[in-house]
């Protein structure tokens, strides 16, 4: 496994060498920012791209065809398209909460996009709280919402904000149970050593049946914490036009877009650290030939292709299932996956306790 | 350092908005119009008060996930160390649970679960 830390420390050592400690970490601070920021851009755009053709292939279409090969282009037409645009300011709406509402969203996606794990020594965020940093910085994202649909003098989008805010609180408590399980299971919340206590194992396998269960209700619960169907109830476009961002335009409507679709991204990079071995490859003991061949590929793509995996499963999801009523989001929640989550914690501290996981 | 990290993530992240923003103004048409900055909603004019009144059900999922999520927090301490304490960790935390798990049965045995 290559350590990508080496790069940095070399970096770091060759800064410090040519000017004082104080004008190097500022250097290396605006360095960071700008590749975290970077990375965070391509990404969304990697996954407009990917949610256009995923849902045209489940439509049995071909998706975006004309600009560039395979439509590869289309998305930075698009991306254009939405800077040139009017960005439209309407009356009676709450000036500074109207424009402070992107903020907060892209805020609380690029904070938790900054905590995970690409690769050995690739992640911008490593606290020793890191799992309940997550939670923390990803519950700002309703608080952007809520603002939204408030401040923009909407029936609708109010209705819709109100909506989602109802949804993502309910459904954060899924995804802390979930993660406590696995916080349980390995005795850390340091996201590198949660990575690095699975290098004889992923999670999923080494605490079976708990941690499948987990896993599920934490895919579950991560798809309504996306806002994306089966649970759009807030943006459902049929109902509310569509929902928090309706009078959001231009650039505008741009950010709300992005943090989106990176946050589909961010619950699937975490259910990949936590459960499906993050950076590191699949070993099976005893195929030590297989082991092997599996350690030449490095671990970014090892953390991407299970990542990968696991938005084009919430994908399937999205383009499969009819929209839930509200009734029936909140008796999921509270009905059967919270008291579902807090038994499987149960089980999961008894298997520890007796030392029946692996 | 990585509060030095998160400061710079934070700036980073505003700055990325702000840019984004400031490039849109720049570039992108400005046009007045008297029907511009009316409320869009479903495309007709729009009838009434915007800050109506909404259910109160929203108001009672909040105060039970406010209970769920300060349990969240008090348990991430203990599941750190579940491993050292053994057994106890296990009986104490039922016990926890047992309490909880008696408020959410309330909730539902008062129907508050229920959306009507």
């Amino acid at each position: 496994m290559f350590d990508f830390s080496t790069i940095t420390t070399a970096i770091d050592q060759f800064l410090r060498d040519i000017m004082p400690s104080q004008a190097a970490l500022l250097v290396e601070c605006v360095l960071v920012a700008l590749c975290a920021v970077l990375a965070y851009v391509m990404f969304a755009i990697v996954m407009i791209f990917m949610e256009r053709k995923v849902c045209a292939a489940f439509q049995c279409r071909l998706g975006p065809m004309r600009v560039g090969p395979w439509g590869l282009l289309q998305v930075f037409a698009d991306v254009f398209k939405m800077l040139i645009k009017e960005i439209i300011s309407i009356n009676n709406s709450d000036k500074v909460l109207y424009n402070l509402a992107p903020y907060l969203v892209v805020m609380s996606s690029v904070l938790t996009f900054c905590c995970l794990p690409f690769g050995e020594g690739l992640l911008v965020l490593d606290f020793n709280i890191g799992i309940f940093f997550i939670m923390a910085a990803s519950s700002f994202g309703v608080l952007g919402i809520l603002l939204a649909g408030w401040s923009s003098n909407n029936k609708f989008s109010m209705i819709g904000a109100v909506r989602s805010g109802a949804q993502m609180i309910s459904y954060e408590l899924s995804i802390g149970i979930c993660l406590l399980t696995i916080v349980v299971m390995s005795g850390t919340m340091q996201i590198s050593e949660l990575v690095e206590a699975q290098r004889d194992g992923w999670f999923i396998f080494k605490g079976h049946l708990p941690a499948v269960i987990a896993f599920i209700i934490y895919l579950i619960a991560g798809n309504a914490e996306t806002n994306r169907a089966p649970f759009d109830l807030p943006e459902a476009e049929s109902e509310l036009t569509a929902g928090f961002h309706t009078e959001y335009s231009g650039m505008h409507f741009g950010f709300f877009y992005v943090a989106e679709f990176m946050n589909l991204f961010i619950v699937a990079g975490i259910a990949s650290t936590l459960f499906l071995g993050g950076w590191m490859p699949l070993h099976i003991s005893g195929f030590d030939s297989f082991n092997t061949i599996m350690d030449y590929i490095p671990g970014v793509i090892w953390f991407l292709g299970k990542t990968f995996f696991v938005i084009w499963v919430l994908m399937w999801i999205r383009w499969t299932f009819p929209r839930l009523r509200i009734d029936q989001v909140v008796s999921l929640e509270w009905k059967y996956l919270v008291p579902i989550g807090l038994l499987n914690l149960l089980i999961m501290t008894l298997c520890v306790v007796m030392g029946w996981i692996f | 350092m990585n509060f030095v990290l998160l400061f710079t993530m934070i700036v980073a992240s505003l700055l990325l908005v702000f840019a984004g923003m400031l490039v849109a103004r720049l570039i992108s048409p400005r046009t007045h119009n008297k029907q511009k900055g009316e409320a869009y909603e479903c495309g007709i004019p729009t009838q009434g008060e915007t800050w109506v009144h909404f259910r109160a059900g929203y108001y009672l999922f909040a105060i039970l996930f406010l209970m769920f999520d300060i349990e969240t927090v008090f348990l991430f301490p203990w599941a750190t160390i579940v491993k050292d304490l053994g057994m106890s960790a296990l009986l104490g935390v039922l016990f926890f649970l047992f309490i909880l798990i008696l408020g959410l049965a309330y909730a539902w045995r008062k129907k508050a679960l229920e959306w009507k």
